[in-house]
């Protein structure tokens, strides 16, 4: 086991590596503009400008700015081009935004689509699941931005108009230690929001895992050992189906903390990860997108590996390669 | 039968369609991922040697997970061998290139076990059947389908059923379909991999009467590989026994199953049993014990030693060669049943 | 001769599906004494797994439609409460599959598969259900059994899992065990391993056994008596003898004449049955085995009694043939029982 976990690591770092250099080449291909042009002002002077370039090394080669990149992220002296911030800090102010974001949203996100995944699967071909498959096509295919203005728009600013008081606020975040109740309050929206698409999504894979499982050989014969039809669906049905949805969901999720949620921040103005991430692109800024890249990135690869293990409990076929291949 | 025990007395007759020598397929273990390294390896054919005559049907059976399918398509290149020898009509078709083999694939052809899966269910019955004519650039247009409808013929089936989908058809007309579509190049070998093991026994005994029928008329040769023992030994000339990867018996199929040499295929033949309830309430059964061993680990010595009787320190240690023990009867035991081998004896 | 165990009349099951109603079971009749092993015995799709299944309540769906009656010990089972029908399978009535590679939940523990199907009927503590599990597998011959219930079925041989298959179905000694094909999908030997251990059962406990199988050496082999299916339909009961020696109905003649056999003389031919069975939406009227029977005429159109017809009463037959024509109608040149044009 200790083996598997060193080899696992080892390919994270390699994956992590290959990552961090491709989108550095990316950027250094990119017509983004000559960085020591823009930070030198209105109007700078040849000599200004030169003076930059050496003293931001962007006259190096370009293995030695790499390098230069990386110490920089990893030093935590990362300065953003565009406004001289510091980047390490800034991603740090957004994280426990964009955790919140993400952690709530997944929480109910997975707690809908197994609620609505097993209730469509008991009554396939029925009025319901008929119209629980529209309703989830509609979710899957309304854009999380369109979505979220419009909750915005009217949950958030005309409902409070016609109410006279705020049941959802329109956007903003406020901080867990300020008061608890105002970040729920504050959090509502955007999670539902980000978690449309994924219960369209997920309760339709679950409902046709279920569907499947239902017809497995030893689903019925757990009917045949006189199980309850509830003992059958939660120990035989459920946990069988759930298998591939909890894949999906350690994926996504590592998506939605690594800052992928961008839409979903920006419109509600959150001021997460995902958020800092939307304005470096805007401006080309090249520290904060190589930093939000890796940070991303790391997430992706670490839930990647989590949910291996996770899977092994679920599966012990699985279990046995790994131990195979760990030995 | 008898022209079949005729043909084995005179061996010299026939120069043999197939050579097999020491052949091997092995498949790796998978092993780690990145840094690993294989992990050993599944031998399921190890250290095969036999002949095929022309004309014959060689039987080859055992148990799941013996080989033999594997080393069904090994013969026809289907899988690569790791390793040994392969003739057919002289040529070496382990050395030769996919493209080299090609033209002589149409000489052998292969009869698959599940009619429900190996044929295209896209496909209509005459694109099917005619699909070998048209890759080996045998035929086309009218010949073509005049070929097709003469092998839907020669199965027992209506020609109106060129334009049809495999899906209309029951399984005992689908495998007939296999069987045309692996006649219509008009090749002299055809490898069956249990032709009729998915199919019901009144079907059963259509599709064995077919080919047997087919091979009379059109002079072929069959390898017939089965794990029910009485189809085999009902469509076969000689016998073959299989046991993890080794070939632990062969010999003429009467000889074997009225005589068996090998504590295996004895074992084998007393599992099976008879549709005579008195018959087979005065059979000594004694079933054997515990489960055939795993290729990727097979035991030393004699791979049966684990399961057999007659086991003792000999059997632990060294590999049994196969024997001669007359009339093209080879075995490979250190305790034959009731034999000694010839020339030691 | 005391009442039968299991009493079956007139079963029919039907599904509705596209093409029409397909009636997969139709008016089978049969009973089932304490301790013996009736083997029902037919090809795929003529009703034998619908039946078997249909005795333990497992039919189901909204397309399916069951008459007739099903009594276990007096009780009737047919359109009985669902809980009523749980509370019987498993505990008076359990079943064993074809499959045992798919028939035991890749996810849990051996041990834990059979605890909890003695805690879904009994009120028992979990080490308890797993003392017992342990003793059972143990009992059909699962070696160091302690150690192996905590084994996942992947860890298992084919031959070992349908071992635990049995167990599980013997957890809480039912009066009646269904096995579906349970040989089929096993090696010879190990085949020869499971029969083995089921004619232990009956012999040393008494078990009753419904064996569903399409393989007539397994019936040879386990059953006392025998049921032959086709079509949906029962062609033939009688004894394990009356039907090996004394086959009245063709189609039990073909059955037996296509069986390769690996003793005595080798067949020239086998003695095929040709054509297939017919369609089970809107069959044809009459003996629904006429049209691949070469001794059908005329009186055939109109379907025959299953009835006993000889001087046996227990063996009963569903043809019009004349009964003593019969034995020279099914005699083959070989001497060999089978299904052979008249010449």
């Amino acid at each position: 086991m200790a083996l598997f976990a060193l080899k696992r690591l080892g390919s994270m770092i390699l994956v992590l590596f290959a990552v961090s250099v491709l989108t550095f080449l990316i950027f250094n291909v990119l017509p983004s503009g000559d960085p020591a042009v823009r930070m030198a002002g209105k109007q700078p002077t040849e000599t200004q400008i030169e003076a930059i370039r050496v003293e931001w090394g962007f006259d190096q080669p370009i293995y030695v700015q790499y390098e230069k990149t990386m110490q920089n992220m990893f030093s935590g002296d990362m300065i953003s081009y565009f406004n001289q911030l510091n980047v390490v800090e800034e991603i740090w102010k957004g994280v426990p935004r964009t955790f919140a974001l993400a952690i709530g949203a997944a929480i109910i996100w997975m707690a809908f689509a197994i609620a609505l995944g097993v209730w469509s699967a008991m009554r396939a071909g029925g009025v319901s699941d008929g119209m629980l498959n529209v309703f989830a096509l509609i979710g899957i295919s309304m854009p999380v931005f369109w979505l979220g203005a419009l909750m915005n728009q009217y949950l958030g600013f005309e409902l409070t108009q016609i109410l006279g008081f705020e049941l959802f606020p329109n956007g903003g975040y406020v901080e867990f230690s300020v008061s608890p109740f105002e970040w729920f309050h504050h959090l509502l929206l955007p999670w539902f929001a980000l978690s449309v698409l994924f219960i369209g999504f997920y309760s339709r894979v679950l409902r046709a895992n279920i569907l499947e499982t239902m017809d497995e050989d030893y689903v019925r014969t757990a009917r045949a050992k006189g199980l309850s039809e509830r003992r059958v669906m939660l120990s035989h049905v459920l946990r069988n189906s759930m298998i591939s949805v909890v894949t999906l969901w350690g994926l996504d999720f590592a998506v939605v903390v690594g800052g992928g949620a961008i839409l979903t921040e920006t419109v509600f103005n959150l001021q997460g990860v995902g958020q800092y991430a939307a304005d470096a692109i805007g401006q080309l800024d090249q520290p904060p997108i190589m930093a939000v890249t890796m940070f991303g990135a790391f997430f992706v690869v670490f839930f990647n590996a989590l949910i291996d293990i996770v899977y092994a409990a679920l599966d012990p076929r699985i279990r046995l390669q790994d131990g195979d291949t760990a030995l | 039968m008898t022209d079949a025990l005729a043909k084995l007395d005179s061996p010299a007759l026939d120069e043999p369609l197939m050579e097999v020598q020491s052949l091997n397929k092995h498949f790796p273990l998978p092993g780690g991922s990145l840094f690993g390294k294989n992990k050993g390896a599944v031998r399921a054919v190890d250290g095969v040697s036999f002949a095929l005559r022309k004309g014959e049907t060689l039987g080859l059976v055992g148990e799941s997970g013996c080989g033999k399918s594997t080393l069904a398509r090994s013969l026809l290149q289907l899988l690569r061998p790791s390793s040994g020898s392969v003739k057919f009509r002289g040529v070496e078709l382990t050395e030769l290139s996919s493209k080299k083999l090609r033209p002589l694939r149409r000489d052998m052809q292969m009869i698959f076990q599940d009619p429900y899966t190996s044929l295209n269910p896209r496909k209509r019955v005459g694109h099917i059947i005619g699909e070998p004519l048209r890759i080996h650039g045998l035929a086309e247009g009218a010949e073509l389908e005049r070929r097709v409808r003469e092998k839907l013929d020669q199965v027992g089936l209506s020609g109106d059923y060129y334009g049809r989908y495999p899906h209309e058809f029951s399984g005992g007309q689908r495998q007939r379909i296999g069987i045309a579509r692996a006649l219509a190049p008009e090749p002299s070998l055809i490898v069956a991999d249990e032709p009729v093991s998915a199919l019901d026994v009144s079907i059963q005994g259509q599709i064995v009467n077919l080919m047997a029928d087919l091979q009379r008329d059109l002079d072929l040769t069959y390898l017939f590989v089965a794990h029910d023992l009485g189809v085999v030994r009902q469509v076969s000339d000689r016998i073959a026994v299989m046991y993890v990867g080794k070939i632990v018996e062969i010999g003429p199929a009467e000889s074997v199953y009225t005589n068996p040499i090998h504590p295996y295929t004895a074992s084998l033949l007393a599992a099976v049993p008879i549709p005579d309830p008195r018959a087979n309430e005065a059979r000594e059964r004694n079933p054997l014990e515990g489960d055939v061993p795993s290729p990727s680990d097979p035991p030393p010595g004699c791979r049966f030693h684990t399961r057999c009787p007659f086991a003792d320190e000999i059997c632990e240690q060294e590999e049994p060669p196969l024997v001669d023990y007359g009339n093209g009867h080879f075995a490979a035991c250190h305790h034959p049943l009731g034999r000694t081998p010839r020339g030691t004896g | 001769m005391s009442e039968p165990l299991l009493s079956v009349r007139d079963l029919e099951v039907s599904f509705r599906t596209e093409g029409g109603l397909l009636q997969a079971v139709d008016g089978v009749s049969f009973d089932l004494k304490r301790g013996e092993t009736l083997s029902i015995v037919g090809e795929s799709g003529c009703g034998k797994s619908v039946t078997a299944m249909t005795l333990m309540g497992l039919t189901g769906g909204p397309n399916a439609r069951f008459s007739g009656s099903v009594k276990l010990d007096g009780q009737e089972l047919l359109g009985a409460d669902d809980e009523v029908m749980r509370s019987i399978r498993g505990d008076r009535m359990s079943m064993v599959f074809q499959n045992p590679m798919t028939s035991l939940n890749p996810v849990h523990r051996i041990g834990n598969q059979i605890v909890e199907q003695i805690r879904a009927h009994r009120d028992v503590s979990k080490k308890e259900a797993m003392a017992r599990a342990v003793e059972l597998l143990d009992a059909v011959g699962v070696p160091d059994a302690a150690q192996r219930a905590r084994s996942y079925p992947h860890e298992f041989s084919g031959g070992m899992r349908q071992r635990a298959m049995i167990a599980m179905a013997l957890s809480l000694e039912p009066e009646i065990l269904i096995a579906d094909e349970p040989t089929t999908a096993l090696d010879v030997t190990i085949q020869a391993q499971i029969l083995e251990l089921l004619k232990q059962l009956n012999r040393d406990f008494g078990l009753t056994v419904i064996l569903i199988t399409h393989d007539l050496g397994v019936v040879a082999d386990i059953a006392d008596r025998v049921a032959v299916m086709y079509a949906g339909r029962l062609v033939e009961t009688g004894t394990l003898d009356e039907i090996f020696y004394d086959p009245r109905h063709p189609y039990s003649w073909g059955l037996l004449g296509s069986v390769p056999r690996i003793e005595g003389e080798r067949l020239a031919r086998l003695a095929q049955i040709d054509g297939q069975p017919p369609a089970l939406i809107d069959p044809p009227p009459g003996c629904r085995f006429r049209e691949r029977c070469p001794h059908a005429f005329g009186k055939c159109g109109e379907e025959p009694e299953l009835l006993s017809r000889g001087e046996t009463p227990g063996h009963l037959d569903r043809c019009w043939l004349d009964i003593s024509e019969r034995p020279a109608l099914r005699q083959l040149p070989s001497g060999l029982i089978g299904l052979a044009k008249p010449s």
